[in-house]
């Protein structure tokens, strides 16, 4: 079982009425909310966090990528894991990941991983997501429609720069070039690791199974709602043909560990609430752009995509609905490794820091989980499945080391 | 009037469309919103004309979305479309998104067509009037800016329809093929090419609409020599529907010249 430090970054200062004065966090959020005094004192704390995990022995550590918000602070990831590839050593530096429908010419992202993947000794894992529909069609202004054609297009052309040892033409619907010749090449053969967060759709299923990569399942709302997804993504796996490894997926979760059940709400629930209520205040109008879902996964909600149904929950429902495993180290354990377990997983992405959580509060959130959480995950699931979907760094002494300051 | 199944290009798009009537042939291209089908105004309008009001790809039961990709590519099916179903020399009438679409038919083929009317018409961008962002309304922000009056019979009917889930899906797939033509802003160039329309053209537009406001009307008659602009006081985004009488009379009116 690994365990990875996931990072959101989000902005941790928004007033305390913000839902109420403001229609979303996302895409019209005035950027006049955003100090960048503070901000600087921000990207460090987090940075400082997410080389804790390494330190600390997590398995990988995981960025993303979200534009016009105060939900999520990394425009471009690239930046931060060129932060971290110096400065940590042993964690998967992992972008989960780049947009790669919105950039002209996509091969910019084949280029900025091949270089991660350089700098850092082939500890790199490429993640695509197609992109939220804040990000991709009202920041970045693509068409709903056509956003996937694009995606699935830019997700072709980069893997066939990291595999042909030569320069290629490509005639592509979205992008043309009479020379593709990536510089550098990446370490990891054929190429680094790919994983593909998701958030549900039935066609990303199938890409991801017969292409034999990994799928992330990013989502906030607990184990119960997750363990349908991933009964679709395993259904998938099999009419792929292909075998239930646990590590073809990957599942994300809050995690609040404290001393006891009881102190775990004292410690985090102002956090979670920043979290649900703040970070995720996002109208339903911008949640899906028209045409953003195919029309059959429209017709297969129960209910309009929406985030509305989180306004009136409050700590007790987060975690008794799972959204968040909080408490003791050793009811975080069961909890998890139950979840975990039931859905066939291989990789968690914890969120050891989630709302304004506070720095001090998120080191100690992450020691627990490092101490008392994850080597028993280790050592009591998956053992008898090999990981064929996280990087094959250069060994020790082949790794280049940063000189001391 | 009567519905007819179309076949465009052995297949590959396949619609409704609704037709009828005598005298010159007339194409009414609908908008985002989706096909008008049943309106009385194509009934009125086809006391003086062959009325032709086909469903688009990919609205209602227009099928065949997957093969347009831009804005050109829609105005060549409808060229397509008049060249196999044999339609001399048709009078077009454009409304919103349909009224983009005619604009665009008439300047890639001036001599395929009679005379243009484009109502509420898409299809420009005008930095000191930004059109609102309409693909993220709910139903009454919708009929709130398409409404001259949203409190009426007709408001109350609109949000009466919108209440059942099919007429939600059909909107969002509605708007999820206009988005191919329109998203983020519905300006794809036409301002290039529309010095090329050459017959005498007709702009009507709603006094209260606020989904194209009455500024782009004037925009219209600034960039296309000659036309004229009818303004109906008592309409917003729908005209046919909001004055249907006035809105029938300056069409046929200009049609007949």
């Amino acid at each position: 079982m690994k365990s990875h430090w996931f990072h959101l970054m989000p902005y941790k200062d928004l007033p305390e009425d913000f839902k109420d004065r403001y229609p979303s966090v996302w895409v019209d959020v005035p950027s006049e909310l955003y100090d960048p005094i503070k901000g600087h004192e921000i990207y460090n704390e987090y940075l400082d966090e997410l080389e804790y995990a390494d330190r600390l022995g997590f398995d990988g550590i995981c960025v993303n990528e979200h534009h016009s918000n105060a939900y999520g602070l990394m425009p471009s990831p690239n930046i931060m894991l060129a932060c971290l590839a110096r400065r940590t050593t042993q964690a998967a530096l992992v972008v989960l990941g780049n947009s790669i429908a919105l950039y002209n010419p996509p091969l910019r992202v084949a280029e900025e991983m091949a270089m991660l993947d350089v700098i850092s000794g082939g500890r790199f894992v490429a993640g695509f997501p197609v992109g939220s529909s804040m990000d991709t069609n009202f920041a970045y202004g693509q068409t709903p429609a056509t956003l996937r054609d694009k995606y699935r297009e830019a997700h072709e052309l980069i893997i066939k720069s990291w595999t042909t040892p030569e320069p290629f033409a490509f005639n592509g619907k979205f992008n043309q070039f009479r020379y593709v010749n990536v510089w550098p090449r990446p370490i990891q053969k054929p190429h680094p690791p790919v994983w593909i967060p998701g958030g549900g759709s039935v066609e990303t299923w199938d890409w991801v199974a017969e292409r034999d990569y990994m799928y992330a399942f990013l989502s906030y709302f607990g184990y119960q709602p997750a363990k349908e997804t991933m009964k679709g993504y395993w259904d998938a796996v099999d009419r792929a043909g292909r075998d239930r490894n646990p590590y073809r997926a990957g599942y994300l979760q809050l995690v609040a560990i404290a001393d006891s059940d009881a102190k775990a709400e004292a410690e985090y629930a102002e956090a979670a609430s920043y979290f649900y209520h703040r970070c995720l205040h996002v109208p339903s109008y911008f949640a899906a752009a028209p045409g953003y879902m195919t029309l059959k996964s429209v017709k297969s909600l129960k209910v309009p995509f929406s985030f509305e149904f989180l306004k009136n929950l409050k700590w007790k429902d987060f975690v008794d609905q799972g959204f968040i495993i909080a408490g003791s180290p050793a009811t975080v354990r069961e909890r998890l490794r139950e979840a975990l377990k039931e859905m066939n997983v291989g990789h968690v992405m914890t969120l050891c820091q989630f709302g304004n959580l506070g720095c001090e509060q998120t080191m100690r959130n992450t020691e627990l989980y490092a101490k008392e959480v994850m080597p028993y995950l280790k050592e009591n699931l998956w053992n008898e499945w090999e990981d064929r979907w996280y990087p094959k760094p250069l060994d020790s002494q082949h790794r280049a080391k940063a000189a001391a300051l | 009037m009567q519905q007819a199944r179309v076949s465009i290009r052995n297949g590959k798009f396949t619609t409704s469309m609704q037709w009828g009537g005598s005298g010159v042939p007339l194409l009414f291209l609908h908008g985002a919103g989706g096909p008008m089908i049943g309106a009385p105004f194509l009934d009125e309008l086809a006391k003086h004309f062959t009325v032709y009001a086909p469903a688009h790809p990919g609205f209602g039961p227009g099928e065949g979305i997957e093969h347009l990709d831009d804005i050109i590519d829609f105005a060549l099916y409808y060229l397509d479309f008049l060249d196999e179903l044999q339609i001399d020399n048709p009078h077009l009438v454009g409304h919103s998104m349909g009224g983009m679409l005619a604009a665009e038919v008439a300047a890639l083929a001036p001599y395929r067509s009679n005379r243009l009317v484009l109502v509420g018409a898409a299809g420009l961008w005008l930095d000191e009037t930004p059109l609102p962002d309409f693909f993220t309304f709910n139903p009454q922000q919708l009929v709130k800016a398409a409404l001259h009056d949203p409190e009426g019979p007709l408001g109350q009917m609109m949000l009466q329809q919108f209440q059942s889930p099919e007429m939600m899906l059909e909107m969002h797939k509605c708007l999820a093929s206009a988005g191919k033509f329109m998203w983020p802003i519905p300006d794809k160039g036409l301002k290039k090419r529309i010095h090329r329309i050459q017959q005498p053209t007709l702009l009507v537009w709603g006094g209260s609409d606020k989904l194209i406001p009455p500024a782009y009307g004037e925009a219209f008659l600034n960039v296309i020599p000659g036309s004229r602009l009818v303004t109906l006081s008592n309409s917003g985004h729908l005209p046919m529907l909001e004055e249907q009488e006035a809105f029938v009379q300056a069409v046929t009116n200009f049609l007949l010249e």
